[in-house]
């Protein structure tokens, strides 16, 4: 490198904290092999609250948002997630992506292309089945929110969203068994006959195959230990 | 002795030019001739609101009909300024209303635009043509309704990426009756569900609409009946494409495509499902530019789709796409001048596709008109960038995000110096670069050798010391934006560099190590600059003047310090006193 005509001292880099003073070195900064000191913690508690989330996302924009305690003896740079504004995509981009994020399954073996998980669903003295893709939902809540109302008109007991709900609910557990309540089941990849609610939601729409609501008094006989 | 031709055949001649640049060489030739100019200037363009004020410019040019205007900073997009900074368009609207009753067009970036000011646009300017409002916020659906309802002469309406807080869709109902102007619709980023008939009468009425961007809420199978209706189109832009596939949906919107003759540009696609792609295929082989990044289809579906428009000259689309799309897209479309490939999942530690530099290398190789290119990857190699450079000495613009901060050469483990040296060694007319990985103050050396051309340059987590700006600010001759994030940039190369700041329209620094001292001096030293000093943590001077200020703004200005700073902006004054509003 040729020499310059104006000597520079290599200047160190500095954190600003909210609240704090800035001055000085700031906490550790790691030193990889080249030699390069570490990236500075960008801390921004502030909320971003122009932020649109989508519904149901709330947990992705928080990632997203920059609500991380400032610890400043933090000596691995942060993670993604924690720095303001990196990496740069619009946030119109990401709330596409953090609902993309979402009904896209997790699995590791994805398949080429499919966005759809069509279901049937019966309940037990209906006329007729119905069929949900499952992809559209993100939550058990919003499939059971969505069942019951397609259901609403001939709901056996409590099968509404409330009964549902409360199925979910250990403690209702004993009641909707005993009474004429449902208990959401369904078939897996294995043929077997599940419980609703016990994996978590991604693997759920991976492996259902069909779905069916049980009166409570039938569903006794999968085993349900209290 | 100059003898002049009379004023009138100046004028006509003054009117065949078309650039600001020319325009205003032609007003420093005489007097005569800058007053000539100044009265038959139509067209103004502003590139920081704060540059200049309103009063200033109508003073200069009494019969605009059109304004540009641009507000925040670019690393604004990214939430790096913080809310209420300014740039409120207001002031500019009302100051127009008074002098420019003949205003055709205001377009606007960046800018803080209220239901007021665009009340008062509605109902101001008899012949109003345009608005365009580019990432702007501020406003609501009810300001769209008086824009919709007042503005006879409307043609243009293009509200791309902006944030509109939607109260309800029904502002596209005001449009009156006998509304029938409309060239250009662009509403996709507002959420609400309009009145579909009322669209479809809408677009029945206005024979000359050729750009019609839809928002998400319009379903796939209404698409057929807009479409039918307006076979001029020659921008459309999609809804939602989630709905389940159907037979009846499926040919209707063949069908309708089909009908398209003049189509070139199509986006849209949210959530499209696959299977509705081929019903586009008929328009393909006319189709320029085509905006897939919203479409979460992986690699085959995308392939397929691409490899039938052999005409296309911009693609943007999620990395979905993988090295193998691009392989293929760079066999298929050897007219493609723009590549943007944006993350599908930005904030994952892992890669989700399969996507890395070699796709751009393939494209960088196999299409030869490629000349504008934004990237978001998670590995990257000096030798990549150096056949992307041999590859393309004609790109002018460059975008590289490597998604990890200071991530290496993945093969070497060096930083990405060399490479990026490359780009803009061979790349001799590049206009626009961004960096990103592992860099050192050599990057900035080889920047400042070789970027001649160079406007603009982003930059993040990069170089060592000042040595590294001061090699930019001194080399890059043609620099007029720069913005830089989390660099060990400090007191020295600005000091030194301050009259080059004049020359340049702004320069942003956050989370680097300028002090708050250096700043009052480059305030001091240089009083045709506001020196903004964003800093959410109270007055700089409740702090030694030693600690680095969280945010700084630097821009040249005949406007002075402005007035509507808030709490957390100071301006550095030329006396060194602070003077906040």
């Amino acid at each position: 490198m040729r020499s310059t005509m104006i000597d520079f001292e290599k200047t160190e880099l500095r954190l600003g904290l909210p609240g704090a003073g800035g001055g000085g070195n700031e906490g550790e900064t790691s030193r990889n092999s080249s030699g390069k000191r570490g990236f500075s913690e960008t801390v921004d508690l502030k909320l971003n609250l122009n932020s649109n989330s989508s519904d149901g996302n709330q947990v992705e924009d928080m990632k997203q948002k920059n609500i991380i305690p400032a610890s400043a003896d933090s000596a691995k740079p942060p993670t993604k997630a924690q720095v303001v504004g990196w990496p740069p995509v619009r946030s119109f981009r990401k709330n596409i992506l953090a609902v993309q994020k979402d009904t896209t399954t997790t699995d590791v073996n994805k398949s080429g292309g499919s966005h759809m998980a069509f279901v049937k669903v019966s309940v037990d003295g209906a006329p007729y089945l119905r069929k949900v893709d499952l992809k559209i939902y993100k939550s058990y809540q919003q499939l059971y929110d969505a069942l019951s109302k397609m259901f609403s008109s001939f709901t056996i007991g409590n099968c509404g969203s409330q009964g549902l709900k409360d199925f979910m609910n250990e403690s209702k557990l004993i009641d909707l068994l005993n009474g004429s309540d449902c208990v959401p089941t369904y078939e897996d990849k294995d043929g077997d006959w599940m419980l609703v609610g016990d994996v978590p939601w991604e693997m759920f729409v991976d492996s259902c195959k069909r779905i069916r609501i049980m009166k409570g008094s039938e569903a006794i006989g999968l085993g349900i230990t209290l | 002795m100059v003898y002049s031709f009379p004023e009138e055949v100046l004028e006509y001649v003054f009117a065949f030019l078309s650039s600001d640049k020319d325009r205003n060489a032609v007003s420093l030739v005489c007097k005569s001739w800058y007053e000539i100019e100044r009265w038959c200037r139509r067209r103004v363009f502003i590139g920081n609101c704060y540059a200049v004020s309103p009063q200033i410019m109508i003073r200069r040019f009494p019969e605009v009909r059109a304004v540009k205007i641009k507000g925040k900073p670019h690393f604004a997009d990214f939430n790096l300024v913080p809310e209420r900074w300014g740039a409120y368009v207001y002031p500019w609207i009302s100051a127009m209303a008074r002098s420019y009753p003949w205003l055709e067009e205001i377009k606007l970036k960046r800018m803080v635009v209220t239901d007021e000011s665009l009340e008062l646009i509605s109902k101001s300017f008899k012949n109003f043509k345009v608005l365009s409002l580019s990432s702007c916020e501020g406003f609501t659906t009810d300001g769209l309704s008086s824009i919709a309802a007042n503005c006879r002469n409307l043609r243009e309406l293009d509200l791309r990426e902006s944030e509109v807080e939607d109260l309800s869709g029904h502002w596209l109902s005001h449009f009156p009756d006998n509304f029938t102007s409309l060239v250009s619709l662009n509403m996709s980023c507002l959420g609400s569900e309009v009145s579909f008939s009322a669209l479809e009468r809408l677009i029945s009425r206005c024979p000359n609409l050729k750009t019609l961007w839809l928002n998400r809420a319009v379903p796939v199978e209404k698409l057929a009946s807009l479409l039918r209706r307006a076979p001029q189109l020659v921008e459309f832009g999609t809804g939602a494409c989630s709905t389940e596939i159907r037979t009846d949906i499926f040919s209707n919107l063949v069908e309708a495509f089909s009908g398209c003759k003049h189509l070139k540009s199509l986006s849209g696609f949210w959530d499209v499902v696959p299977a509705y792609l081929p019903a586009m295929y008929s328009v393909c082989s006319r189709i320029t530019k085509l905006n897939l990044s919203y479409a979460t289809v992986q690699s085959p579906d995308l392939v397929e789709l691409i490899s039938q428009c052999s005409n296309l000259k911009c693609l943007w689309v999620l990395d979905y796409i993988e090295d193998a799309g691009l392989k293929a897209l760079s066999s298929y479309c050897k007219d493609l001048q723009e590549l943007r490939v944006f993350p599908s999942d930005p904030y994952s530690a892992e890669p989700n596709v399969s996507l890395t530099e070699q796709g751009l290398v393939t494209v960088s190789a196999g299409c030869p008109k490629l000349q504008s290119v934004l990237y978001f990857c998670r590995q990257m190699s000096n030798a990549a960038l150096i056949a992307i450079a041999r590859n393309r000495p004609n790109l002018i613009r460059f975008r590289l995000c490597i998604i990890e901060p200071q991530a290496p050469d993945y093969l070497t483990l060096e930083p990405l110096d060399t490479g990026f040296g490359a780009i803009v060694e061979h790349c001799k007319e590049l206009r626009r670069l961004s960096l990103s990985g592992l860099l050192t103050d050599r990057v900035f050396e080889y920047i400042g050798t070789h970027a001649k051309k160079l406007e603009m340059l982003s930059l993040a987590f990069a170089g060592d010391s000042d040595l590294g700006l001061h090699h930019v600010l001194s080399g890059c001759e043609s620099l007029r934006k720069l913005e830089i994030r989390d660099c060990p940039f400090g007191d020295r190369a600005l000091l030194a560099n301050a009259a080059k700041l004049e020359t340049m329209r702004s320069l942003w620094m956050s989370s680097c190590s300028v002090s708050y001292g250096a700043c009052k001096l480059l305030g001091q030293k240089m009083p045709n600059l506001n020196v903004e000093v964003i800093d959410e943590r109270g007055p700089p001077d409740s702090r030694p003047e030693s600690i680095s200020v969280e945010k700084l703004y630097v821009y040249r200005t005949v406007a002075g310090p402005r007035a509507d700073k808030p709490d957390f902006v100071w301006t550095m004054d030329e006396d060194g006193a602070l003077r906040f509003s």
